[in-house]
């Protein structure tokens, strides 16, 4: 009778359903995670700000520089609060941080582009938080380079410049007008998956022996491997509940691409699904509380959130961070996302991210299954 | 001797936990429809005992069966006969009494599921609350609630661990006569008890301390087997007395009961010439029956010396 046995599974299924139908403030917080998440990163975290405080130092009224000025302000990267003409104003403002940017338009800005010497426009920045300056800086380049070369026209045509000093070009694939969204919100399906799929199984297991129903049912013919299975495909089912509510929002709140294949998305999510299952499983044999549990979910959430490419660049790591990270399911499921989301890759694109997944999923059932023992001793 | 004669036939059932010996060679037979009771001080094991015995445990040393099936190799098919019931009450607390039983029902395959569930219900006076959530049961109800669980797969043996424990009188009356008059219909009953009127309810006896089985059978023969002499004193003062019979040799314990003393001990010559010393008018002396409560509080002392 060691045979595995479906109404025995089938037992311990809907006696999961039922208690998690009862348990009311963890039900809300499987749907409520996602939701939240999509609010917080999806609305208030934006890695490509617009709208910077700038201050312009205008030592020449000249119509060049009042042009710049006001394509400056077109581009949106620049919102200009104030126009001055004295150094120590524009310092206080830095210095105060009520200005990201000053702009020094030099005295003889007009003139010297006339007479093709290429002024020098100074951009002081504050730098303290610099991925808040780099996409303003270039986006300013770029306004100033078609700026003038509209006005040098006629007569003045002569005085374009025909390079800039550096040519700088920049290519932003697949998101050509870095729009946040577009990485966050699909990097959000790995990171809410992460967290509710670990804390709920982890609780799930230690609840049953904490309160000493556990004992109760190894006493009972029902095979360990029967618990456990019985207690994943629930939560197999939540996970994808949340799964397409991040993409109903994606398409309808964000209007993030859907370039590649759903129904690719969804087969490969199964395989995440189920390897942050076993880890919350292996993570319930450890603990010896509930207590115990949630922070053991943590201490994997959190490399999971910050090393894993969702919110730093995967390649601005160091070594030993990538390390880390590439050992961590989120990073490949990142991938994989982004890939099919935002480039379209098909199956075949995304076997290098798939290997690792399935390798850490083998690895996390074997020690989830061999720690998860029948007996009490 | 034939595997039909006893349900449980053990010997030398040992465990171990580290380097501490929890249950020590426990040998044990129970015939079909006898009501086994178990005592003993808490911590002497009786738990780890019952956990081997329905296969939740591996036993360290030792071997037999339960219900014909080995120990040692069979408990998946131990598991599916025994009824098990935890000292704690372990169902869920967030299914309903109804949803519980059904859980049950359905991890024994037991075939016709609804109409069992619903008879078990019925039974044990829960139908009207069977929609109701496990843990919002008082202490009694939630003992119904576990003991029909544990009967819905209609096992052959059943294991009881403290199961009145917390329960009021009425309750606990109710509760042995159902076990009474399942054991009637055949079912072996073995129960871990710490109330007296509870181990006299039993056909055999067994007491446990410190992991050693340290005497069984009928509650006479226990009573019999400890030899055990006991005088019943009343009368003023009895703090002040019973602090000098203390002191006296022969005299092994003296326990208040109520306003009466009771004063025993197991050699009756050395006990009534050390209360002959004591003994004066105002105090009215009787000989009386020892009680199982006098036995086992004797047998306690005696294997607590032993373990000094």
């Amino acid at each position: 009778m060691r045979r595995f046995t479906p109404h025995r599974l089938w037992a311990v299924v809907i006696k999961e359903f039922i208690q998690m139908r009862r348990d009311r403030v963890t039900f809300g917080m499987m749907v409520g995670i996602p939701l939240m998440q999509l609010m917080l990163f999806g609305f208030a975290i934006n890695s490509d700000p617009r709208q910077l405080p700038t201050a312009v130092r205008m030592a020449d009224d000249g119509p060049f520089a009042r042009t710049l000025v006001a394509a400056m302000q077109h581009s949106e990267y620049f919102n200009i609060i104030r126009t001055t003409a004295t150094e120590a104003e524009t310092q206080q403002l830095l210095q105060l941080g009520e200005v990201q940017f000053v702009v020094n338009i030099p005295v003889d800005f007009s003139r010297q582009l006339l007479r093709g010497e290429r002024p020098a426009l100074l951009v002081e920045a504050d730098a303290t938080d610099p991925a808040a300056v780099g996409p303003a800086v270039s986006a300013l380049r770029a306004v100033a380079d078609s700026v003038l070369d509209r006005d040098l026209k006629g007569p003045l045509a002569a005085l374009r410049v025909s390079q800039s000093p550096i040519e700088l070009r920049l290519h932003a694939h697949y998101n050509p007008e870095n729009i946040t969204q577009y990485n966050v919100v699909p990097g959000l399906l790995g990171v809410v998956l992460t967290m509710t799929m670990v804390v709920i199984t982890a609780l799930a297991i230690t609840r049953e022996r904490e309160r000493g129903t556990m004992e109760n049912l190894l006493a009972t013919p029902v095979r360990p491997f029967e618990v456990m299975l019985g207690k994943i495909i629930p939560y197999i089912v939540v996970g994808y509940i949340q799964l397409s509510l991040i993409l109903l929002a994606a398409h309808f709140i964000f209007q993030v691409p859907l370039v590649g294949s759903v129904t690719l998305l969804y087969l490969v999510a199964f395989l995440f699904i189920a390897a942050n299952l076993a880890v919350g499983i292996t993570f319930s044999t450890l603990a010896k509380n509930q207590l115990q549990a949630v922070q053991m979910a943590f201490f994997f959430f959190l490399p999971s959130i910050l090393l894993s490419g969702f919110m730093f660049p995967f390649r601005g790591m160091p070594e030993w961070a990538q390390w880390v990270g590439t050992c961590l399911p989120n990073t490949h499921f990142l991938r994989i996302v982004r890939g099919i989301l935002l480039k379209g890759n098909g199956f075949t694109e995304i076997i290098p991210e798939l290997w690792p997944l399935l390798l850490f999923l083998t690895i996390a059932m074997t020690i989830g299954v061999k720690r998860y023992r029948q007996t009490l001793d | 001797m034939n595997d039909h004669d006893f349900v449980i036939d053990v010997s030398g059932i040992a465990k171990r936990f580290g380097d501490k010996t929890v249950v020590n060679g426990i040998d044990l037979q129970v015939k079909r429809g006898e009501i086994y009771g178990f005592l003993g001080p808490n911590g002497s094991g009786k738990t780890t005992f019952i956990r081997m015995l329905c296969g939740l445990l591996t036993p360290d040393a030792g071997r037999g069966t339960c219900l014909g099936f080995d120990v040692l190799s069979q408990q998946a098919e131990i598991k599916r006969q025994v009824g098990y019931m935890t000292q704690r009450f372990s169902y869920y607390e967030d299914l309903t009494i109804a949803e519980n039983l059904d859980f049950i029902a359905r991890v024994y395959a037991v075939p016709d599921r609804k109409a069992v569930v619903d008879r078990s219900l019925e039974r044990l006076g829960l139908k009207n609350r069977r929609k109701q959530l496990a843990g919002e049961l008082s202490g009694g109800w939630k003992q119904r609630l576990a003991l029909a669980a544990c009967l819905i797969h209609s096992p052959k043996l059943l294991l009881l661990d403290e199961p009145t424990a917390g329960v009021d009188p009425k309750a606990r009356r109710d509760f042995w006569d159902e076990i009474h008059g399942l054991a009637a219909d055949g079912l072996t009953v073995l129960i871990t008890t710490h109330y007296m009127d509870e181990a006299e309810r039993c056909h055999q006896l067994a007491y446990l301390a410190y992991g050693t089985l340290l005497t069984q059978g009928t509650v006479r023969e226990v009573v019999a087997s400890a030899a055990l002499t006991t005088w019943s004193v009343a009368g003023p003062g009895l703090r002040e007395l019973a602090v000098k019979l203390r002191q006296l040799d022969g005299i092994e314990q003296v326990v208040a009961f109520g306003t009466t003393l009771h004063v025993s001990g197991r050699d009756a010559a050395q006990l009534e010439s050390a209360i002959q010393q004591l003994r004066d008018d105002r105090h009215q002396w009787t000989k009386i029956q020892a009680g199982l409560e006098d036995v086992f509080i004797s047998l306690m002392g005696e294997s607590k010396d032993n373990f000094a």
